[in-house]
């Protein structure tokens, strides 16, 4: 549990750290960052490598209980670590759903048994997810959930919404978004716009999302509770963050890398691993995207990691399951396409990897200060590589294979242990570079 | 200067999206040798002689399944069709399942309908045997448009210039979205009228011009073509009735003197009498609507005489 990290560039936005310095992790907490730290422990040299905060995960699925053929808590937190994430926040739309004391307990307890990283469960807003009656929010927080959502299915009924913000309020936790208008998205299958009438799928209007987001925005002011937009993909949904934002309306919300990354064009190949919801937007909504990323609009990335059954995903475009798997190539792909292309600085991903999404959901971690969890994520920002089919993940649904990308995770550290380990495999697939800092 | 096609450079027909304006004259061209074959007393030529031809409609389909099996069978082809029902598929398995084990009985070419837009692209990435697209979901229809552009040259001399109408349900169909890759690339004119409710995003983008009413649609006019209204979508929103629908866009004697001089009118089919066109229309003077189906087997039995590798000159 003690470990030393040597002579990387620390980076830790909670403290503006951007230094190279020295990270000691004693008995599992931060116990220092400094120059030329001295100790007599385990050391990884980190010269040449970003030191940061762990990253931490709002929205992943890892499917256990009831759909461990897609994914399982240890296949789910293996991949996590190795996308540089010490900690992820697992969806409550299992079979059955984590609608009770119960199933939060036993996710709490494979996770302690089996998992690489720490698991925050997500708890449902509603019984059965059916978006009827509130489920026993009280309950679910005191057995460990640190928000609540019915993700996968927007809280269509207005004052079941209304109910489920004001109750968690006085829980101090924020009620999980997914914002969808049932009729007007109905039978769509990707986003609504050229490309879909060019290849003649139905479409997901924008306005499917806009309309939620703007009525669980008047709900927040309304009830004072706290509404996290879940995966945020159009430009109007980003407007009416900005303006409830100023009004002082407590509203956070988070983007994936693939919304950042991809846009509808994608889908003329047919491939289902560009089928996901909220689906792939227009070149308009994800320019609107980066400037929200860039001006501080949004508060976090996350992956919506989404695992799917080969088999699952090898059918018809209409008939696939929504959702890609994103752990793992999160960094890489946010990095190449934020942090290369200088939409934002490398501190700012480092803000919306780590501790962003901490404060959102009021998490341990996020930081490096002294005392705070050891949870340490060391990366690579040089490293040029393609995203081969090779994951952890138990389902290789990812939109991004064949790319070729910067940056890699070398090492997550969680609690001050090595969870993932990728010096081995930088080295070995590394370009020679006589100049290696 | 372009120099003339005399082969398609795919395996398959998925779509008119791909194909060059030299391959779409190439497939008309050599579909007039073939409308002569279908005269003839004896209407049979050995081209396809020993290839295996699977027919795999996975949607219903009466006018495009008769038209490709009789296309097969005056090129020679051995030929099977088979329908969704009462196939293994009703018992669970995959398209592309349904279709591996199709190919293990090295069928040559497979004509594939299906509800779904980019089935047939599914099957041509993972199997050898020439796929074409007979229909998917609202996608493409490419042989449609093929035997429409046909129809257009035989009765007007030309496709360049043409100023083409096209009027109903575009939102839903695959016929329009070939027909605007192909008239475009061919350099027709397209104007398109709907209700907004069945009109499509964005689509003019697609180079047509988009307009809300069936007279400044159907004014100047050469061609005019009219598109199913699928009954089975009545009372999903997107107009209140049939004889609403009739009385706004239907197609009638009156409306159609705004159109020029010798004007062809044109339906995919089925047709529904008395909603998107009147019966004095269909039957009238004007119609080309047997032609069209007529010269759809001519224009199919270019398509596979060409993607089994034939040369027109041979």
């Amino acid at each position: 549990m003690n470990l030393l990290i040597t002579n990387g560039r620390v980076i830790d936005p909670s403290q503006k750290l951007d230094a190279r310095l020295d990270v000691l992790i004693e008995n599992g907490s931060i116990a220092r960052v400094d120059r030329k730290i001295k100790a007599n422990v385990e050391t990884i040299d980190a010269t040449g490598l970003v030191v940061t905060p762990g990253f931490i995960d709002l929205h992943t699925h890892l499917r256990e209980p009831g759909q461990e053929h897609k994914e399982t808590i240890a296949t789910g937190t293996l991949a996590a670590v190795a996308g540089g994430y010490t900690a992820v926040c697992a969806m409550a739309n299992t079979v059955p759903p984590n609608d009770e004391r119960a199933v939060t307990e036993m996710v709490l307890a494979e996770a302690v048994r089996n998992g690489a990283c720490r698991v925050y469960p997500i708890g449902a807003v509603s019984r059965g997810l059916k978006g009827e009656a509130l489920a026993e929010l009280a309950e679910l927080r005191a057995a460990g959930c640190v928000a609540v959502s019915d993700d996968g299915n927007p809280v269509f009924n207005a004052q079941l919404m209304r109910r489920a913000l004001e109750y968690s309020s006085m829980l101090g936790m924020p009620v999980v978004a997914h914002e969808e208008d049932a009729n007007l998205n109905e039978g769509g299958v990707m986003h609504e716009g050229f490309y879909s009438t060019l290849l003649g799928l139905s479409g997901i209007a924008a306005a499917s999302e806009e309309t939620l987001v703007a009525r669980d925005v008047v709900l927040a002011k309304l009830t004072g509770g706290h509404v996290h937009i879940a995966h945020l993909s159009t430009e109007g949904a980003i407007d009416v963050v900005r303006a409830a934002r100023r009004k002082g309306v407590r509203v956070t919300c988070e983007v994936t890398p693939h919304h950042i990354a991809l846009t509808d064009e994608s889908v003329q190949s047919f491939s289902t691993n560009f089928k996901m919801n909220p689906p792939l937007r227009s070149k308009e909504h994800r320019q609107a995207l980066l400037e929200a990323v860039a001006d501080g609009t949004i508060d976090a990335i996350a992956t919506d990691h989404a695992p799917h059954h080969f088999d699952e995903k090898n059918v018809e475009f209409d008939l696939a399951p929504f959702g890609v798997i994103g752990l793992e190539t999160s960094f890489a792909v946010s990095y190449e396409r934020l942090v290369r292309t200088k939409v934002i600085a490398l501190s700012r991903l480092v803000d919306l990897l780590s501790c962003g999404p901490a404060h959102v959901f009021n998490l341990p971690g996020g930081t490096l200060g002294e005392g705070s969890a050891g949870d340490v994520t060391i990366v690579d920002t040089e490293a040029r590589h393609q995203i081969t089919n090779t994951f952890r993940s138990r389902a290789s649904n990812s939109p991004f294979v064949g790319e070729t990308v910067h940056g890699r995770v070398v090492a997550t550290i969680v609690g001050g242990m090595l969870r993932y380990d990728g010096r081995a495999a930088a080295a070995a697939t590394a370009p020679k570079k006589k100049n290696r800092r | 200067m372009r120099t003339q096609s005399t082969s398609l450079r795919s395996k398959d027909l998925l779509g008119i999206e791909t194909l060059t304006p030299e391959e779409i004259t190439l497939i008309l061209d050599t579909a007039e040798g073939f409308k002569e074959v279908s005269e003839r007393p004896v209407k049979k030529v050995p081209a396809l002689r020993g290839q295996l031809v699977i027919n795999l409609f996975m949607e219903a389909s009466t006018r495009t399944r008769v038209s490709f099996e009789i296309a097969e069978k005056r090129l020679s082809a051995d030929t099977l069709s088979f329908a969704a029902s009462g196939s293994s598929v009703e018992k669970g398995e995959t398209l592309i399942d349904t279709a591996r084990n199709l190919m293990a009985m090295h069928p040559d070419m497979i004509v594939i309908r299906h509800k779904y837009p980019g089935a047939p692209k599914m099957l041509a990435e993972r199997l050898p045997a020439s796929i074409v697209n007979a229909g998917d979901g609202a996608h493409e229809h490419p042989t449609q448009a093929l035997l429409d552009a046909f129809t257009i040259r035989e009765r007007l001399g030309r496709l360049k210039g043409v100023n083409v109408s096209i009027i109903g349900d575009i939102a839903h169909s695959r016929v329009v979205r070939s027909n605007i890759h192909l008239l475009t690339k061919m350099n027709a004119k397209v104007t398109l009228a709907a209700p907004p409710t069945l009109m499509p995003a964005e689509i003019e983008k697609m180079g047509v011009r988009v307009v809300q009413s069936l007279d400044e649609a159907v004014q100047g006019a050469d061609v005019v073509m009219m598109l199913r209204i699928q009954l089975e979508r009545q009372g999903k929103l997107s107009f209140p009735s049939l004889r609403e629908y009739y009385n706004t866009f239907g197609l009638t004697p009156d409306r159609l003197r705004r159109a020029r001089q010798g004007v062809i009118v044109m339906h995919p089919g089925p047709m529904n009498r008395g909603v998107e066109i009147a019966s004095d229309v269909a039957d009238g003077p004007y119609s080309v609507i047997l032609d069209q189906v007529t010269n759809g087997v001519a224009v199919r039995m270019a398509v596979l005489y060409l993607l089994a590798g034939g040369h027109p000159a041979e």
